[in-house]
């Protein structure tokens, strides 16, 4: 088995990704990459406690996870990538192999603009989403496993369109 | 007409968990008012932690009840917490819990939200199947 799943979710670990997608692909580890959490014993224990005890938890800075993941994808469990933000995920994928990127859920905020009812982003993250793109990652949307996967600019130019 | 009711707990969660609860508590006892639902769609984690703040702080409720440990609104309630030490959450939010918390005369949130938690637990059960 490997990393099952490269996801890019501001939420980390919620509902979504310990249900939704973690029951029915069976996953049995989470390496979540975050500079921030990874700094904070008090963040890594809120996140620790959200998920149920079968569920490891693998808490990594960006630059720390990069050389980890070839390990990671020889697991013999199936596990989740997640980082929270796309800055992260292209650190990963120019350092660290990922060849697919999964677009979770990225919220709203002040000066992003709505794609999708969970992606909203800003111009310079819209360029970002396109340069993982073009560093050899396929990237779609998808916020649960029934849902479609949305290619990346099928998402990117209804917005433009209009 | 009825005088208004004061809001005792904020219920947040996934979809429309907290309309649909405090719906079902209105149908059961009237007494839905008690309870305001938190919509939290679109949003990221900070400005559900945000809008958790800004409603304790408008209502006056001492009690969060959520639905999912690992749930988004689950973990903003916690951070929360570290800023609104009088405020208690509870997770895993059933029908039976929220029916004892706003039956509960007691006058203290922390102890109503304690026992809602007991009585909730022991509403849970599974009948028949084969043997």
């Amino acid at each position: 088995m490997t990393l099952v799943l490269n996801r890019i979710d501001d939420r980390l670990i919620h509902g979504q990704v310990v249900v939704g997608w973690g029951q029915p692909l069976d996953v049995r580890f989470i390496v979540l990459v975050d500079d921030a959490v990874a700094a904070s014993d008090w963040e890594k224990e809120l996140y620790r406690m959200g998920v149920p005890p079968e569920m490891e938890v693998r808490f990594h800075s960006a630059a720390e996870a990069a050389p980890l993941l070839d390990a990671y994808r020889t697991a013999p469990a199936p596990g989740i990538l997640l980082t929270g933000d796309i800055a992260t995920m292209r650190e990963l994928v120019l350092h660290g192999g990922v060849r697919e990127v999964n677009v979770g859920g990225i919220h709203h905020r002040a000066g992003r603009t709505q794609y999708l009812r969970y992606v909203f982003l800003t111009a310079e993250e819209r360029s970002a989403l396109r340069e993982v793109a073009s560093l050899g990652a396929l990237v779609t949307a998808q916020d649960v496993p029934a849902a479609r996967a949305i290619p990346l600019e099928e998402m990117l130019s209804e917005r433009e369109m209009s | 007409m009825s005088e208004s009711l004061s809001v005792r707990a904020l219920v947040a969660g996934h979809g429309d968990f907290a309309a649909g609860l405090i719906s079902a508590v209105e149908a059961v006892t009237g007494l839905g008012e008690t309870l305001e639902p938190i919509q939290v769609k679109g949003l990221c984690g900070e400005d559900i932690q945000q809008l958790l703040r800004e409603r304790i702080r408008a209502t006056g409720a001492l009690v969060i009840f959520t639905d999912l440990q690992a749930g988004s609104c689950t973990m903003a309630a916690r951070r929360l917490l570290r800023e609104e030490s009088q405020v208690v959450l509870v997770s895993g939010t059933n029908l039976p819990m929220l029916l004892d918390f706003v039956m509960s005369s007691d006058p203290n949130p922390y102890d109503a939200a304690h026992a809602a938690v007991d009585r909730a637990r022991s509403a849970i059960a599974a009948y028949g199947g084969p043997a």
